[in-house]
């Protein structure tokens, strides 16, 4: 069945690949983050032009594959003279896209926040500013955790296709190693063991922040 | 006594649905005015055209010196001395009980956190609710939640408090509790505009009682006047609707 010994040869290359999955994988994720929050508040607040290139942003980077949007980054940009490395490719690509999702995710926070605590908010004296701060942010923020928690997880899993810009990550390595020794079995467990300690960690503090920050508003 | 509150020929529509329909009022400092009148005839919508939660076409709210509606840059601060307590609480649901009524103090009046706990929980122990201070909002019953808006409201040193209903949504042993505090407040002698369907308490708590219908107001006088002599039909058809006969 499984020959543990060849596993355990594999184990420095694995380790390797797992190192660039989560380094890109995370920046990444802080980036589209990032996009995320400028986009959901350009659309929040209405921003003249933006929210019109916000909701074009949103829409071309949802609807099609992170493969697609990595190729056009990797080999279309030079054409037009801008040459990236496939580390920030990478990054750039999983920025973009996860940017999409968050901004969907802190959008929907945002709009779930009935008008009547704008009223009380305001009638209390506060200012725009104060209000949104200090009332609005804070409830959006516990009613999307849930759905940033998913993109996190699903942007992680997406790092899977970048081994087609030829990024030596997880998946690139485990099609390399079977390609020179036909050692599928191990290769794939390999596979499922690294995603998994990658991802079963996130998941877990994923539901404790969720735990902790929705207690406040809705108990358990 | 002085005149606080002003409004002169208010007028205010939602598209082609006239609302308000040129409405005088004059509010004397101490004075408890009590709005009654038919579902739907205006009164919830006069009170929020009083601290500019909602734009009217024509006329002018002014408190004191300063115009709140229409509204402009001077709004902002009238508001800061107008207190609103609503049908539906709105208390914030992500704060402790002692967060919500210190949060716009800190922020708004700038006033230090210590200072501002202190005047928050002498409140909190003269409406009962000193033991809920580090309770979130979802933990407390309709009542208490209502007390708390209440205790809000006064931490910014209201001149005016307007009440929208504030009991609408309460079961009837916890709308006593309530009313009880906005008696409390009569006493004092606080300026308050207060829209209710509860006569009986429109009764104890009132100096004038304006009786509004279609966006107009019909008529107003002492609760003496209105419900024990009512001039126009309308007010006199209105009452009827709260006895019942066999």
């Amino acid at each position: 069945m499984m020959d543990f010994e060849i596993i355990n040869s594999y184990i420095p290359r694995f380790l390797e690949a797992f190192r660039l999955t989560i380094t890109i994988g995370w920046l990444g994720i802080a980036l589209a983050f990032v996009v995320g929050i400028v986009v959901a508040f350009v659309q929040h607040f209405h921003v003249p032009v933006l929210t019109a290139i916000a909701k074009v942003y949103i829409e071309l980077f949802r609807n099609t594959p992170l493969l697609v949007q990595l190729f056009f980054i990797y080999f279309g940009l030079p054409k037009i003279g801008f040459q990236i490395s496939a580390e920030v490719c990478g990054v750039v690509g999983l920025g973009l896209l996860g940017g999409s999702y968050m901004a969907e995710s802190i959008r929907s926070g945002l709009e779930a926040i009935p008008p009547s605590q704008t009223e009380s908010a305001v009638s209390l004296g506060m200012t725009k500013p104060q209000l949104f701060w200090n009332v609005i942010l804070p409830q959006a923020f516990t009613i999307s955790l849930p759905a940033i928690m998913a993109n996190v997880i699903f942007l992680l899993k997406e790092t899977s296709v970048f081994s087609a810009i030829s990024l030596m990550d997880l998946m690139f390595t485990a099609k390399d190693l079977i390609g020179l020794y036909y050692n599928t079995t191990e290769c794939l467990f390999m596979l499922v063991v690294s995603y998994t300690i990658m991802l079963l960690p996130v998941s877990l503090v994923g539901r404790l922040a969720e735990k902790k920050v929705r207690y406040r508003m809705f108990g358990d | 006594m002085d005149e606080i509150l002003k409004i002169e020929q208010l007028k205010k529509s939602f598209d082609d649905l006239s609302v308000l329909d040129g409405i005088d009022l004059s509010v004397k400092k101490g004075e408890v005015v009590v709005i009654v009148g038919p579902s739907g005839c205006g009164k919830s919508t006069f009170l929020r055209c009083l601290n500019g939660l909602e734009d009217i076409q024509e006329g002018r709210v002014s408190l004191e010196s300063e115009v709140i509606n229409p509204v402009s840059k001077s709004t902002v601060n009238a508001r800061k001395k107008i207190g609103m307590v609503f049908q539906s609480y709105d208390l914030f649901p992500h704060k402790t009980i002692l967060q919500n009524i210190t949060l716009a103090p800190m922020k708004v009046h700038k006033r230090k956190k210590a200072e501002a706990e202190g005047e928050a929980l002498q409140l909190l122990e003269r409406v009962g609710l000193v033991s809920k201070k580090d309770n979130y909002p979802r933990q407390l019953s309709g009542g208490q939640k209502q007390r708390v808006a209440i205790v809000r409201a006064l931490m910014m040193h209201p001149e005016v408090l307007l009440f929208d209903e504030v009991t609408a949504a309460l079961d009837p042993e916890m709308v006593r509790e309530v009313l009880e505090v906005i008696l409390s407040l009569a006493k004092e002698g606080r300026t308050m505009l207060i829209v209710t369907h509860e006569m009986a308490f429109a009764k104890a708590v009132a100096d004038r009682i304006i009786f509004m219908d279609g966006g107009k107001i019909i008529e107003q006088g002492t609760p003496d006047d209105i419900f024990e002599h009512p001039k126009t039909e309308r007010l006199q058809s209105f009452l009827k609707t709260f006895t019942y006969d066999r």
